[in-house]
């Protein structure tokens, strides 16, 4: 059967080695086979655990097919060949390379159905990211790019503790739900939160994606966080703590979004956004949450890639991404505005989009459950993502003031690249049941109802009525050239800070023990040489009084005498003839 | 050269889409008595609370966000000095 020939991941990462010694379209041609043959793959694979490796008395599962890691596996293939697609006239092997590395990692944390195989998977993800802020080739890059992998090695370390822990406890490698209750628990809650950009463990993301090229963003917005929804979904479902946290950052990150002027930037607060209701799905574990959890991320990774995708244009085409220097760009570049438009109405969840089938899931979970307070801040949300994601991105971008910037629409990939997951977007938001039918639960669930409908449409239009009014009003903040304080600010000024201090301090410390202790020593030895001396000269002048030497001899002989002591060429025969003096002195004095 | 787009530059065409755009507004609220509802709690009996609701939400998103500007906000070379 096809299905067992080879898992996904490693036709990505065994495929991604390959890539620098092709050219061309040939090059081109065999990066999108990548993601074409993967998806085959998993169609014809069979469900169950497949693709298994004896590994030192272990078993390594490359393959837990089943619905949940299936529809996730789908999507991911599908935004590797989107991505792969857009990025396709990139003249960069490093890129081409790491992305597909990147996407492969991916897959193999989906399909693992063991911790040896998803920690192994996990640090070549962590690995293969950084590559891809690095590209960008900048000052400002490879810093965040080095903050972004020493973040993700302590999260890792994490998950790594845990796995050892868990293991230890239950002596099995394969996982499955797991649940918090127990250190073991803990640690891997906490690695696969940092992933999933979880506040406060949020601050990477927002900090080393927008660095990316105009092209490696669109990969880095997909994988990571997603893959880490997923583990959360497989392992701590129902956990009550991830109804708070996903509140928080459905709430939190919208005010970000709203004031920072790096368009990349806005559209990566408002992805910790959207991840909150993924986790206010898991949280909550009920088929219908869960079931919303995965449409959402899946319909997520479409419409934020598109979104990404057009800013990453904006970015390649003009070479500002920054709300202050663009605007008016809808004049020349009508197609990226569009798809960016059908993108914004996507993530805006406006009715007739993707985003409109998936995140009502996710929000009558919560009616359903009686959270009344959760409900309210979602919907909070709703409309504030309008305003930042909906709004404010085309706006400022396409509208807005015009900058005098005249820049064309992209090459026909990126456009193909962006028609497609505009496409997407607009197929799943008005027939919603061939996702549905993806999603891990049989769940009865009627997106489109009348009710339904007019509420989300009064909450979105009204919203942008605020905007409206208050841009109209000069009451909406200015965007400023300037840069928000986050909770990265704990590890790059008190990190800092506290760098320093220890370094002025215990270093202090160091330095202060250092000297004394040699001023001691250099005493000491200062001490027992001039001792030495004195002792020698004693017995030689009493001898050579002995002798009769007297005055001027005597000082010539005491001189040169002390000069061959402190520099150490002494005869060997005097040496040896003072010590047998001083044995022979004891001998008579005693 | 491509011909550019100059849709928005005409004010009239801002005012038509602003018209069409308050219109929707009212649309919206109408239409809200000729749908069967279901509440899902009890406030959501109340028309328009949607729109209300969202309404007031972006403007006390704006509101805080002003305040946290003046928290949260440095100059773009901050972490660099």
């Amino acid at each position: 059967m096809t299905g067992n020939l080879m898992p996904p991941a490693l036709i990505f990462i065994a495929g991604a080695l390959l890539i620098p010694f092709l050219r061309g379209k040939i090059q081109a041609g065999y990066m999108l086979l990548i993601p074409v043959v993967s998806v085959l793959i998993l169609m014809n694979a069979p469900t169950g655990r497949i693709w298994t490796l004896d590994f030192w008395g272990y078993t390594l599962i490359m393959g837990r097919l089943d619905k949940l890691s299936l529809v996730f596996g789908y999507i991911f293939t599908i935004m590797a060949f989107l991505g792969i697609l857009f990025a396709l006239k990139v003249k960069d092997n490093l890129q081409h390379v790491s992305a597909v590395v990147y996407a492969g990692a991916t897959l193999g944390v989906v399909f693992a159905g063991d911790f040896l195989t998803l920690y192994l998977f996990w640090e070549i993800m962590a690995v293969s990211s950084t590559f891809l802020i690095l590209a960008s080739r900048t000052d400002a890059a490879r810093k965040a790019g080095f903050r972004y992998i020493l973040v993700h090695l302590v999260g890792g370390l994490f998950l790594l503790a845990g796995i050892v822990l868990y293991i230890q406890e239950t002596g099995t490698t394969a996982f499955d739900y797991i649940g918090l209750s127990g250190t073991a628990s803990w640690l891997i809650f906490i690695g696969i939160a940092l992933n999933a950009a979880a506040i406060p463990l949020h601050a990477w993301l927002p900090d080393a994606y927008p660095m990316g090229t105009p092209t490696s963003t669109v990969f880095l917005s997909a994988f990571t966080t997603k893959s880490a929804v997923y583990l959360l979904i497989r392992t701590f479902p129902g956990t009550e703590l991830l109804i708070w946290i996903g509140a928080f950052m459905v709430f939190v990150p919208i005010f970000y979004a709203v004031l920072e002027n790096d368009i990349r930037r806005v559209l990566a607060y408002s992805l910790l956004n959207q991840i909150g209701f993924m986790l206010v799905g898991t949280g909550i574990g009920s088929q219908l949450a869960l079931n919303g959890a995965v449409a959402h991320a899946f319909c997520h990774i479409l419409y934020k890639g598109l979104l990404f995708m057009a800013a990453g244009s904006v970015l390649q085409m003009t070479g500002k991404i920054k709300c202050t220097e663009i605007g008016g760009l809808y004049k020349t570049m009508p197609l990226t505005c569009l798809f960016c438009m059908v993108g914004a109405a996507s993530i805006s969840a406006f009715p007739l989009f993707s985003g409109f089938v998936s995140k009502s899931m996710v929000v009558t979970a919560t009616v359903e459950e009686h959270l009344v307070l959760v409900y309210l801040v979602l919907q909070f949300a709703s409309a504030g993502v309008f305003h930042h994601a909906g709004i404010k991105v085309p706006f400022f971008t396409f509208f807005g003031h015009d900058s005098g910037i005249r820049a064309k629409d992209p090459s026909w990939n990126m456009v193909l690249a962006m028609g497609i997951a505009a496409f997407a977007c607009i197929f799943i938001g008005v027939f919603p049941q061939p996702l549905y039918n993806l999603l891990p639960f049989t769940v009865e669930y009627i997106p489109y109802t009348g009710a339904h409908v007019v509420g989300q449409l009064q909450l979105l239009m009204f919203g942008a009525l605020a905007f409206a009014l208050l841009i109209l009003s000069g009451y909406y903040p200015p965007e400023i050239k300037s840069i928000n304080l986050d909770v990265d600010w704990t590890y790059r000024k008190l990190g800092s800070a506290a760098y320093r201090f220890l370094d002025r301090s215990l270093n202090t410390v160091n330095r202060r023990t250092e000297q004394g202790l040699m001023s001691v020593v250099k005493g000491g030895s200062t001490f027992f040489r001039q001792i030495t001396v004195h002792l020698i000269l004693f017995f030689s002048v009493n001898l050579w009084l002995v002798l009769g030497y007297r005055d001027k001899h005597l000082a010539l002989k005491k001189q040169q005498l002390y000069n061959d002591v402190v520099q150490g060429t002494l005869p060997v025969g005097i040496g040896a003839a003072a010590a047998v003096s001083f044995v022979v002195l004891i001998y008579v004095l005693t | 050269m491509k011909k550019e787009l100059t849709l928005f530059d005409k004010p009239k065409n801002v005012k038509i889409l602003l018209i069409c755009f308050y219109c929707s507004l009212v649309v919206l609220v109408i239409a809200e008595f000729f749908i069967h509802p279901h509440p899902a709690f009890y406030f959501e009996q109340i028309k328009g609370f949607s729109a209300v609701y969202g309404f007031f939400s972006c403007v006390l998103l704006i509101f805080l966000a002003k305040l946290l500007r003046m928290v949260v906000m440095k100059k773009e070379d901050y972490y660099d000095r």
